[in-house]
């Protein structure tokens, strides 16, 4: 009775053993198919809203095409890219954008994480705290990059006024330093905010008895609240670099890309829509498409190893 | 090592809640003591002050002679383990355990070697580079145990590290807490609501209610002899029952029949000048199976006949059930302590519930009468007003 037990299920494995493959119940079958059906409809719109344009994108980048001559339209092969990579405006705006985006997300990350801890341990009057807090960055960006553009024009702002008189926004580096200046208060309490619900996830407990193991106050934060918010702190990073890598709106407003302070997106936007070349623009357009998919990609990694407590980096 | 000492320590929480009032109570070197009592008492409470995790409102904490409410916990060299057990999780077991003499700037081959003393001390050798997360409950426990003892402290806190496990494993790890202690000789301040645990663990057990200290003495001791109604409700398991009685000329009057006091109840009665209406308190192992009581023993006793609601055998004894018709004795403490074991719903069914521990060789069955002796001699009285014990005596 045994014995043909073991011989049928030996039989079984090895007729499945070849193949490899899961076999799955009719049940399971039905399941999943029933699974894509109801994701079509969403994985539809998501083609038609974003896969097409880029894969136009990518056509347009391939051909000569400017509007001020349609006629002259051709394929032209990578002749696009090439023009582009080796243009000296194009690696400015590389360089802009990459400090800007640095340097902001990096004073953001650091005054974020200050406010976060602030706003994390307040007792009284939590939600004006935290209101108040938030204030930045409910405000239109082209609303406050208009603020911020008066009160550094000489005659008009304060705070123009305050620096002894200089068109601080007509020189190069002082007008980056200003607009980095404008994102950090625009975007530093989005960062805050997300930091907060990441510590909010350190559980007090470790926190006490890191205390009583000895850790001063500079410790604990480095040995058990950094690595555990390491996640937390990956998704704002992410967002804010992207983002910020972006940059548009408090250039357009404070600098109009003027003293060689053009972003990438600054630049795709004068050649597309000024310029009307649709050739180079696409490029431009593809070339950021490429560069922020390599910083997702790199911070999509770094997700990878950041759950702590996992053997096994976080693939469980 | 070192004795650790509480001279009228009060906690008044930010929010006005008096958690912890003028608690008195002096640890030897070495000493196990347990602070245990219904949840909301103010142990844990009691415990983070001696850590230097809360604030002492007033009064003053002294480890080794000298005052120490104003140092930072981490240089009281004292250690701690969680009922969480607060292991971080990024950190392997050897990390977990090595991060206290790390931050002591240990070097590593000193390091290296207590770890595995510990290690090998609490059976966590295999285990040594997992993560927390994926140790089971016990061996969590005894890594956070692990991280305690490396650094050899003063003195071990331990805020009901047991009570997360389940109750095989609770039972397995008691004893060796107790083995632990024992080995290492350091002072343990050991936090529990679970009156077995206090039993059995503790040299001495402090009984809290409502943030003030009702008791500290030997488990035995406040066994034997509780100041009050609420120590002798609480330690104890099954617990003491209690039954009202008016007390006129010398004689009970009680749904247990009118039982006369002997010599020696009366006289500490009438020192302690009792009321006229009091709280009966006996033992379940007082009672007996009167058929088994010998003929010379029972003058110095007092029978009952009741039906059996319940029979349980347990093999080396009998717990057998009763209810007596009448008032349930009614008095504050008695209300808390139905309240934190929950029965407070399922008793005031009518009658005086009654439990009884009698031999293995009774024949009382389930649902048939039985005749119920007990020591007359052994009964506490209590004043139901102040819950005060009107049969206690230091001895
Ligand atoms: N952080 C706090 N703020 C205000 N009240 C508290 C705080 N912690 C505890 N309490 C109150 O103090 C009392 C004692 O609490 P606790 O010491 O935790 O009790 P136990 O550990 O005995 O269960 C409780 O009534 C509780 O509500
Ligand atoms: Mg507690």
């Amino acid at each position: 009775m045994s014995q043909t037990t073991t011989e049928k299920s030996g039989a079984a494995v090895k007729a499945v053993e070849p193949k490899k493959k899961v076999v799955l119940s009719e049940g399971k079958r039905a399941e999943r198919k029933l699974g894509w059906l109801l994701c079509a409809p969403a994985a539809f719109i998501m083609l038609a809203v974003t896969a097409w344009p880029i894969i136009y994108s990518v056509y347009l980048s391939l051909q000569r095409y400017d509007l001020k001559f349609p006629d002259r339209q051709e394929f032209v092969g990578l002749d696009n890219y090439v023009t582009v990579l080796s243009s000296p405006y194009w690696w400015n705006a590389v360089w802009v954008t990459v400090v800007m985006t640095v340097v902001s997300v990096v004073i953001e990350l650091v005054l974020g994480m200050a406010l976060a801890l602030i706003m994390h341990r307040t007792l009284v009057g939590r939600g004006i705290v935290r209101t108040s807090t938030l204030i930045p960055y409910g405000i239109v960006t082209v609303v406050a990059a208009f603020s911020w553009r008066y009160a550094w024009t000489p005659g008009t702002g304060y705070l123009a006024e305050l620096m002894g008189g200089d068109p601080v926004l007509t020189e190069k580096i002082p007008a980056l330093a200003v607009v980095i200046l404008a994102e950090v208060w625009k975007t530093t309490p989005f960062m805050a905010l997300l930091l907060m619900a990441g510590l909010a996830l350190v559980p007090d407990d470790l926190l006490k008895a890191a205390a009583l193991d000895g850790a001063s106050g500079w410790q604990r934060f480095t040995k058990v609240i950094l690595p555990l918010m390491k996640p937390a702190i990956l998704v704002a990073l992410l967002f804010r670099t992207l983002d910020a890598f972006r940059i548009f709106d408090n250039l357009f407003v404070l600098t109009g890309g003027s003293q060689g302070t053009s972003s990438v997106s600054m630049l795709t936007y004068n050649n597309l829509i000024k310029g009307l070349n649709l050739g180079i623009g696409s490029t431009m357009s593809v070339l950021i498409f490429i560069a922020v998919a390599i910083i997702a990609f790199i911070f999509i990694k770094l997700f990878g190893t950041a759950a702590p407590g996992s053997d096994d980096g976080g693939k469980r | 090592m070192a004795e650790i000492v509480l001279d009228k320590v009060t906690k008044k929480y930010p929010d006005g809640a008096l958690a912890v009032q003028e608690v008195d109570i002096e640890i030897a070197d070495g000493e196990f003591i347990i602070l245990v009592g219904p949840s909301g008492c103010g142990k844990s409470t009691t415990l983070n002050m001696i850590a230097g995790l809360e604030d002492i409102t007033t009064g003053e904490l002294r480890i080794g002679g000298e005052r120490v409410n104003e140092r930072a916990p981490k240089d009281r060299d004292i250690a701690m383990v969680f009922q969480s057990y607060a292991l971080y999780p990024h950190m392997t077991v050897r990390e977990n355990m090595a991060f206290p003499l790390r931050l002591a700037k240990v070097d590593n081959a000193t390091v290296e070697k207590k770890v595995n003393d510990a290690a090998d001390i609490l059976d966590l050798g295999q285990h040594l580079d997992r993560k927390p997360s994926n140790l089971s409950g016990g061996q969590r426990q005894r890594v956070a145990m692990g991280r305690a003892i490396v650094r050899s402290p003063k003195a071990f806190l331990m805020d009901e590290p047991l009570s997360n496990l389940d109750a095989k494993l609770r039972v397995q790890m008691r004893t060796s807490v107790s083995r632990l202690q024992k080995q290492l000789g350091t002072t343990m301040v050991y936090v529990t609501h679970d009156q077995t645990e206090a039993m059995t663990l503790g040299d001495r057990v402090v009984v809290m209610r409502g943030g003030a200290v009702q008791q500290i003495g030997a488990p035995q001791y406040l066994y034997d002899h509780p100041a009050n109604l609420f120590v002798a409700g609480f330690i104890g398991s099954p617990s003491m029952n209690f039954v009202p009685a008016g007390l006129e000329d010398g004689v009970l009057r009680s749904p247990l029949g009118d039982v006369p006091l002997t010599d020696r109840i009366r006289r500490m009665v009438e020192a302690a000048d009792a009321p006229r209406e009091v709280i009966v308190g006996i033992r379940p192992e007082h009672f007996e199976d009167s058929k088994l009581v010998e003929e010379h023993q029972r003058g110095g006793g007092h029978t009952f006949t009741s039906n059996v609601d319940v029979l349980e055998s347990m093999g080396s004894d009998k717990f057998a059930y009763f209810t007596l018709s009448g008032e349930q004795a009614t008095s504050a403490e008695l209300a808390e302590l139905a309240a934190d074991s929950g029965t407070a719903e399922a008793g005031s069914g009518g009658g005086v519930p009654i439990v009884t521990r009698i031999s293995a060789a009774s024949g009382a069955r389930e649902g048939e009468q039985a005749e119920i002796w007990f020591n007359a001699d052994k009964v506490q009285l209590f004043d139901p007003a102040t819950g005060r014990n009107l049969t206690y005596s230091e001895e």
